[in-house]
């Protein structure tokens, strides 16, 4: 059972196609990674599978359902979770209000205008147990802004895990973080919840080998190969991609 | 351990910023002292109070959800148009005015967010100016129905709910004005604090990260959009009760410029922004406007280039931090 | 039927040299100008002090007006505008409003309220007639320097250094800053010149636009017309929007002067909704 399909998806801007008749598979459960060289497409793709542009032609398919033409925030409710490369927090909210908003949301009471925010003392105590599970026990009540990186990288995480999706993209967690707290994000990814089902873009080898039980290949807009781990790293052409990427990397 | 480690003591710490401080008591303490402390300056206070909620709608829109309005005039002319109109042909009983005002007003706003939240915010500026400037065409042009250029008059005042007179009576007329400002003030003071309040400061703080924690952006920003109108519908109505004539000042761009101009001063996003900063300009304009009108408007511009300069969200309250930060600096070097 | 025509392209020429300085700020450096209308009252007031109270030749006080513009326009930027550049459209157009309401205030206290009128030389008073269609001289000036200015300016930007530099910097500003090209500069100098060009039209077209101190708030909602409708990629866009508002709203006024505000705001609604990036514009968003 696929959790998450793509099936021709294309994306066209003017001449450029970063996205190119890409049929992508994730199994239900799946550790499954999305690498490529920079340039490859890997964020057009991911911005396609979130609602967040709209591609020119192909489905995709959360599970049984169809979800092309939802928005963003509809596939949310259907169980699909994004993280960003490049943190997107609400800088003047607290971990505790942020994570607090996302469980609100997921039970739909959002739209409730009346009662106090954080009165419902069950999505609070689920909020202190996902901000626990991600580390942020202590800084619960600071602003977001003023957190250390690492910390609202972790952020980053539990706002997509607070949905409580079906399958979770994550978009290059470890980006930008400085060595000594890596490991940190890496252990977080590494203790996501299995029946959770994880499509990882990731640049670095490192990661991705550490974690994934499935690869694909995006080179030029396109899936180049898929297959396990071992496959790919001993797959003569992904090496010739990775070799040339990484000289100006 | 932290006192903050059982669920109650995280909520509390979250539901405390919705309970009331007690300069805030002090204020509405205030605020009802002055109908029995200050009789001669009913008519300026009548006037600050009607501002700050017309002010008030605004910060829902600005402050809490990020949309800049140039134009919200248009939604307090058709509810001060609507209240006259209904209580001409209807029934003179304020706070049923005040209703179908609202409720008129609101619709409105549902219906023109629609045009509003298509674009990006440049857009959105343009199409709230261009919808105030069309509401003011038609407000002209219909001068059958409302008098056009010579306003409207002869609107009936009856007693608030039957038993309390406001016409030609000032201290009734304010005290029926503030218990209006006060019941908006505390519903919204509920709404921002609610969790519809938090998703509009999420997605005014990053929209494309609220939508992919799901929140639904655009029915949130309408809705909002719709409460605001509806508020400065009923801020119009009020005025249309305590002043003899409605016209087309009450939706003209100077009314929208200066609205926006009174949030700015008292800052956005914590609601008392807008009562802060009707009541400072009301005042500074009795004072300067007295002497001649030119320097006033000067004087608004100058204000306006500074607080651009050097305030953000808390309006003139930032210059002074600045000012004190500045100064601390300066001691130890 | 056909002096409508006329009058209404005398009219659109005027508002397009008023307003092309304004497309380039909102395009370049997507800056919100609602005080660019105040350059050409001050190129108006400009001309009718040097006309009227110290009897220069109108010819004479156009150029005059035009760098008085500029020049002011060249200090505003240098001064104030530029602390604006990277904030909120927000701040930007309290900043620009607050110009506004400071600059009508002055021309109200020096100059008083009233509205004022250049003394036109004799020759441009009057209208021939032109195979039937009546033909105003003074209005036939305004067409005629208007298409001057169109002229030079498609001109500058397209074949000189200076228009390739502006074009680079308008399409992609860091990657013209890549090229070693002095974005800040070009934008001063590009402002200035917008400003001065206001500035003009505000002098050349004095009678017409109808010269007080609140005439920058009373023409800001055209001149954005002009950019929003004809959006800010070309300076075609510009034009012809100016040309149909012009003709529209001289029409308007003549065949239904109750509607005719009524109709171009609602067209500009209507515009702004189905193509926020203007009715002009190329294809492609950004």
């Amino acid at each position: 059972m696929n959790a998450l399909e793509t099936i021709g998806l294309e994306k066209r801007f003017g001449g450029i196609v970063p996205t190119n008749d890409v049929n992508l598979k994730v199994q239900e459960g799946a550790r499954h990674a999305l690498i490529g060289p920079n340039g490859a497409g890997k964020t057009t793709l991911i911005n396609l599978l979130t609602g967040v542009l709209k591609p020119s032609k192909g489905r995709v398919k959360l599970g049984n359902s169809d979800i092309t033409d939802l928005s963003p925030h509809r596939r949310v409710s259907l169980g699909m979770a994004r993280t960003f490369q490049i943190n997107q927090l609400f800088a003047d909210l607290s971990p505790i209000e942020a994570i607090t908003l996302v469980i609100g949301e997921r039970e739909k009471l959002g739209a409730n205008f009346w009662r106090a925010f954080g009165s419902d003392e069950k999505i609070v105590s689920e909020t202190k147990a996902i901000a626990r599970q991600f580390g942020l026990a202590d800084v619960l009540h600071e602003r977001t802004a003023s957190l250390p990186y690492g910390k609202q990288r972790q952020l980053e995480i539990a706002l997509a895990i607070a949905a409580k999706p079906r399958v979770l993209l994550l978009d290059e967690p470890a980006a930008g973080v400085p060595e000594a707290e890596r490991h940190e994000i890496l252990e977080t990814v590494a203790a996501l919840p299995k029946d959770v089902t994880v499509l990882l873009i990731e640049h670095d080898m490192d990661i991705v080998f550490g974690f994934a039980d499935r690869i694909s290949v995006l080179v030029d807009g396109k899936l180049f190969v898929e297959g396990e781990p071992k496959e790919i790293e001993n797959d003569p052409r992904v090496r010739a991609v990775y070799l040339g990427e990484r000289t100006d990397d | 351990m932290s006192s903050l480690d059982t669920a109650k003591d995280a909520s509390n710490v979250m539901t405390r910023k919705r309970s009331w401080h007690w300069l805030e008591y002090a204020f509405w303490l205030a605020a009802a002292a002055s109908v029995f402390l200050l009789p001669s300056q009913h008519a300026l206070l009548t006037q600050i109070a009607i501002w700050s909620l017309f002010a008030l709608s605004l910060d829902l829109l600005l402050g809490y959800a990020g949309i800049v309005s140039l134009g919200h005039a248009a939604y307090f002319g058709f509810g001060a148009y609507v209240a006259a109109l209904f209580a001409i042909n209807f029934t003179g009983e304020p706070v049923t005015g005040l209703l179908v005002a609202g409720v008129a007003a609101g619709l409105l706003g549902l219906v023109t967010s629609l045009l509003v939240l298509r674009g990006t915010d440049l857009t959105r500026l343009m199409v709230t100016l261009g919808i105030a400037l069309v509401m003011y065409e038609i407000a002209n042009q219909m001068s059958w129905l409302t008098g056009g250029a010579d306003g409207l008059t002869g609107m009936p005042v009856n007693p608030v709910l039957g038993f309390f007179p406001i016409y030609f009576r000032q201290a009734n007329s304010y005290a029926y004005v503030l218990v209006v400002l006060f019941v908006l003030f505390v519903v919204a003071k509920r709404i921002v604090h609610s969790p519809f309040g938090y998703s509009l400061r999420a997605i005014k703080g990053n929209p494309l990260r609220a939508s992919s924690i799901g929140i639904p952006n655009n029915p949130r920003l309408i809705a909002v959009y719709t409460i605001a109108a509806a508020y400065a519908g009923i801020a119009g109505a009020l005025l249309a009760q305590t002043t003899p004539v409605v016209s087309l000042t009450y939706i003209d761009f100077q009314r929208s410029a200066d609205v926006l101009l009174m949030l700015i001063i008292g800052g956005t996003g914590y609601l008392y922004g807008g009562i802060i900063g009707s009541a400072l300009f009301l005042v500074a304009q009795k004072f300067i406007g007295n002497i001649t009108p030119q320097y006033w408007e000067f004087w608004i511009g100058f204000a306006l280039v500074v607080i651009a300069l050097f305030a953000r969200d808390r309006g003139l309250f930032s210059i002074v931090e600045r000012i004190a930060a500045w100064r601390k600096r300066g001691a130890k070097p | 039927m056909l002096t409508i025509l006329f009058d209404g392209i005398a009219y659109g020429m005027l508002l397009f040299v008023i307003s092309c300085g304004l497309a380039v700020t909102l395009g370049l450096m997507n800056f919100v100008n609602l005080a660019h209308g105040a350059f050409a009252m001050l190129g108006g007031y400009c001309a009718y002090v040097l006309v009227n109270l110290y009897g220069v030749p109108f010819f004479a006080s156009l150029p005059v007006a035009f760098m008085f513009a500029a020049m002011i326009g060249l200090l505003a930027e240098r001064t104030l505008y530029v602390h604006f550049y990277n904030r909120s459209h927000l701040e930007q157009v309290l900043f620009t409003i607050g110009l506004v309401f400071m600059t009508s205030a002055a021309v109200d206290y020096f100059l008083g309220s009233q509205q004022r009128f250049i003394n036109l030389p004799s020759y441009l008073q009057g209208r021939f007639d032109f195979f039937g269609i009546g033909i105003g001289k003074y209005r036939l000036l305004i067409i005629l320097v208007c298409a001057l200015i169109l002229i030079v300016l498609q001109l500058i930007l397209g074949y000189t250094r200076f228009g390739s530099r502006l074009r680079a910097a308008v399409d992609d500003q860091r990657v013209a800053r890549g090229l070693g090209i002095n974005v800040n500069w070009v934008f001063a100098l590009t402002f200035a010149v917008g400003c001065g060009l206001a500035g003009l039209g505000g002098a050349l077209g004095a009678e017409i636009l109808s010269l007080e101190p609140h005439f920058p708030l009373k023409f800001m909602i055209y001149f954005l017309i002009v950019v929003s409708v004809g959006g800010t990629s070309s300076i075609t866009g510009p034009f012809l929007a100016s040309i149909l508002l012009g003709i529209g709203d001289v029409a308007g006024k003549y065949y239904a002067p109750r509607y005719g505000g009524f109709v171009i705001y609602t067209i500009m609604i209507v515009v702004l909704v189905l193509r926020p990036q203007g009715l002009f514009a190329r294809g492609t968003s950004k």
